[in-house]
């Protein structure tokens, strides 16, 4: 089977990403937008973009990227799920320019690799590989729109056709709608102009079909950073905590709770890592690697996130602790790209399970 | 190593699997070092990296060769060889090994005790020393495949006046010795895998003592590590109970309702997961990082087998109701799959009870993997004498 383990490169990526978030996610940047969604995050996503190159991850060098793959990508996603870090890295640098870079776009996806500028794919956030239909005037939720400068929108051709467009901000009119998850804000977005077709035809729904893919692939990696966190944070509040004069990791009832949440986690690590790594290889197995995926961690971070909230107690259940901002993403991220029933439909399909 | 291949090459040319007695070609090949190529030269191994294991096997397999004997001898195979690895002496590993692997020597495990199941190293068998013997008195529990067993590893007390972990000692017993008596335990699929051991004066060589005396748990817990480790080996995608609900669901339509397709999918993706992590525990070995997880792993493997059995019953509710065979019998073997869903549901129960209980697990996990504080132990540093009882 293919490797399902961390090369030194991805631990180097690793920690750099780890600090890079550390210096410039503060301690309430997260819970700050959802009173003020307008807080600036640009600096969050320049010291990513400019100064490691993450714009550019999945660009190809010749056209100005790093030409990595979807392991490294991973890998980042990871240290961006455990900081809830609010940056387009998986809307522009994952989905839109996998796209860009299926559809053969040479013209815009220099101009993303440098960070300069980012995209978005125009499809309602809920869209998953296979189960999408072409925009007409608007869609929504759309997630990445609000500070995009490259829309890229399927919409129908004059025979009925997928036409894969690039427009620009001009040409579209973006309204913010106040989301679950204020770290990752959707918003509706009407097509106003004509833009440029990048792609056509079959062409066309294969680029954003393999956009979802990496999307539905990639995100399990984000949940597993984001699950990884409260695991991580919870163990470390349980052994601190005391109550009836000892910690409350000592007791049964929670110490078999934490537990059972490691296995869940280690679980997700491996069919994360699995995902990533057949999307990256171009195994015939990522069509069920990303079904077992999507559907996992996704439910996995979730009950990673509640378990937090209620092992924290009274605290949990606050606004100063971070906690909410997990949960908030991890529900949100559970309907994100495909539900895990969706998901377990596709997987019927794919291994003959069907009713 | 392009010389493994040429071993398995030589030993095929010298003994055709075809018309070779099994036990002699299994004894070839522990001859030729490809029972456990890590293992040392001369042991059965050549001394490689555990990870080059499968080469052989697949390439053993592909030629039709014969299998060591795991359903009868797991045991000795999984447990047994890498202890006496660990702590036997030249001498014992020289005596033990080959015949374990042929299995002209079934092994089992002289362990559990009624007063002492989770709570392992507050056994009571008792180990008296007399001149360069042993004798050994007491009453175990819970030995699968006693009744075919020539050999046993055995835990027993040799100091009562230190604290319960520190009195162990670990012990190789002949199960032909007078002293031995192994009797049907008789269990809830209503056939006797299980058998309870009484020993009574039982006469132990020390040279049969493998490791120190007084170090008994340790050369335990190096066993119990390996036995959990081969619980939750590794396996190909629909292995096991979630294979055979899947065909179920595939060739019979009746069985198919939307309640039941949730039910199936959601167990398929947790079964998915489980063997993508245990082939990430096993890349982890391989490369020499500890994987903590196998615990964890065992726990899973438990729930899964346990909940996909009863779960078949429903989907064929009618034949769910009917039993393959009540007769009372002593198995010789340890494998399941081949009797009916309702063997299969009662025997699951099981899984979550031998090789450490799913709540003993937790704990090794929430405070081995996890670092939390540990459970209250009223009898931590009492000499064992004195714990009540």
């Amino acid at each position: 089977m293919t490797d399902l383990l961390y090369s030194d490169v991805e631990e180097s990526l690793r920690s750099s990403v780890r600090s890079t978030l550390q210096r410039t996610v503060g301690d309430d940047l997260v819970a700050r937008l959802f009173d003020e969604p307008s807080t600036d995050t640009s600096a969050v996503w320049r010291a990513l973009a400019e100064q490691l190159g993450l714009a550019g991850l999945l660009v190809p060098e010749s056209l100005g990227g790093v030409g990595a793959g979807p392991r490294e990508a991973a890998v980042v996603l990871e240290e961006l799920g455990r900081a809830v870090a609010p940056v387009p890295f998986l809307t522009s640098a994952v989905v839109a320019t996998t796209a860009l870079v299926v559809a053969g776009d040479e013209q815009d996806l220099p101009r993303l690799a440098s960070g300069e500028v980012t995209a978005v794919l125009v499809l309602p956030w809920t869209a998953r590989r296979g189960a999408w239909t072409a925009v007409g005037e608007s869609a929504e939720p759309v997630a990445g729109a609000l500070d995009a400068d490259v829309f890229l929108v399927p919409v129908s051709g004059s025979g009925g056709e997928t036409s894969l467009r690039v427009l620009t901000s001009d040409e579209v009119s973006v309204e913010a709608l106040t989301s679950l998850d204020m770290s990752r804000p959707l918003a509706r977005v009407s097509v106003t102009g004509e833009g440029r077709e990048v792609d056509s035809g079959d062409a066309a729904d294969r680029a954003v079909d393999a956009a979802l893919a990496a999307g539905t692939a990639l995100i399990a990696s984000e949940q597993l950073g984001l699950a990884q966190w409260c695991l991580e944070t919870t163990v470390e509040y349980a052994k601190t905590r005391v109550q009836f004069a000892r910690p409350i990791g000592s007791f049964q009832a929670i110490k078999h709770r934490l537990a059972d949440l490691y296995l869940a986690v280690v679980q997700s690590q491996s069919a994360a890592r699995y995902a990533a790594a057949t999307l990256a290889d171009e195994d015939p197995d990522q069509a069920v690697a990303q079904a077992v995926a999507g559907s996992w961690c996704s439910d996995v971070a979730v009950l990673a996130a509640e378990e937090a909230l209620q092992l924290h107690g009274g605290i949990g259940m606050t606004w100063e602790h971070p906690v909410h901002t997990y949960l908030k993403r991890a529900k949100a991220d559970q309907l994100a790209l495909g539900t895990p029933d969706a998901h377990r439909s596709d997987l019927a399909q794919l291994v003959d399970l069907t009713l | 190593m392009p010389e493994l291949k040429t071993k398995v090459r030589d030993l095929l040319d010298a003994h055709d699997p075809a018309t070779t007695d099994p036990a002699e070609f299994l004894g070839a090949r522990f001859d030729a070092g490809l029972a456990w190529v890590h293992f040392p030269e001369g042991l059965g191994g050549l001394g490689l990296s555990r990870g080059r294991q499968e080469e052989v096997d697949r390439l053993l397999a592909e030629a039709g060769a014969p299998e060591p004997d795991v359903g009868r001898n797991s045991i000795g195979l999984g447990m047994a060889a890498p202890t006496l690895i660990a702590f036997g002496t030249p001498e014992q590993q020289e005596r033990y090994l080959r015949p374990l692997y042929t299995s002209e020597e079934i092994w089992c495990q002289l362990f559990s005790e009624p007063g002492a199941g989770s709570d392992l190293a507050a056994i009571a068998t008792r180990a008296v020393q007399e001149g360069d013997t042993w004798v050994v008195d007491g009453q175990k529990v819970w030995t699968s495949g006693a009744h075919n067993a020539q050999r046993a590893i055995l835990v027993a007390r040799t100091d009562t006046s230190v604290a319960k972990h520190a009195g162990l000692t670990y012990f190789v017993v002949d199960m032909s010795d007078p002293g031995v008596d192994v009797r049907p335990l008789r269990q809830v699929t209503g056939e006797a895998e299980f058998n309870e051991v009484f020993l009574t004066g039982v006469r132990v060589p020390d040279a049969d003592r493998i490791g120190e005396v007084g170090q008994g748990w340790k050369v335990a817990t190096t066993t119990l590590n390996n036995e959990r480790v081969a619980i939750s080996a590794g396996n190909d995608r629909e292995a096991g109970q979630i294979g055979l609900v899947a065909q179920q669901w595939r060739d019979d339509p009746s069985v198919r309702t939307p309640g039941a397709q949730a039910e199936l999918l959601a167990w398929w993706v947790e079964c998915e997961v489980t063997r993508i992590a245990g082939e990430r525990l096993r890349q982890q070995l391989e490369s020499g990082q500890p994987g903590p997880e196998s615990s964890a792993m065992k726990l899973a493997f438990a729930r899964q087998a346990q909940q996909i059995t009863g779960f078949a019953l429903e989907l064929d509710p009618a034949k769910g109701l009917l039993y393959d065979d009540w007769t009372m019998v002593r198995s010789a073997s340890a494998s399941f799959l081949g009797r009916g869903p309702g063997f299969r549901y009662l025997r699951a129960k099981g899984n979550s009870i031998e090789g450490g209980t799913s709540e003993i697990m937790r704990n090794v996990v929430a405070e081995r993997v996890l670092g939390l504080p540990p459970d209250h132990r009223p009898d931590k540093g009492i000499p064992f004498k004195d714990v009540p009882r």
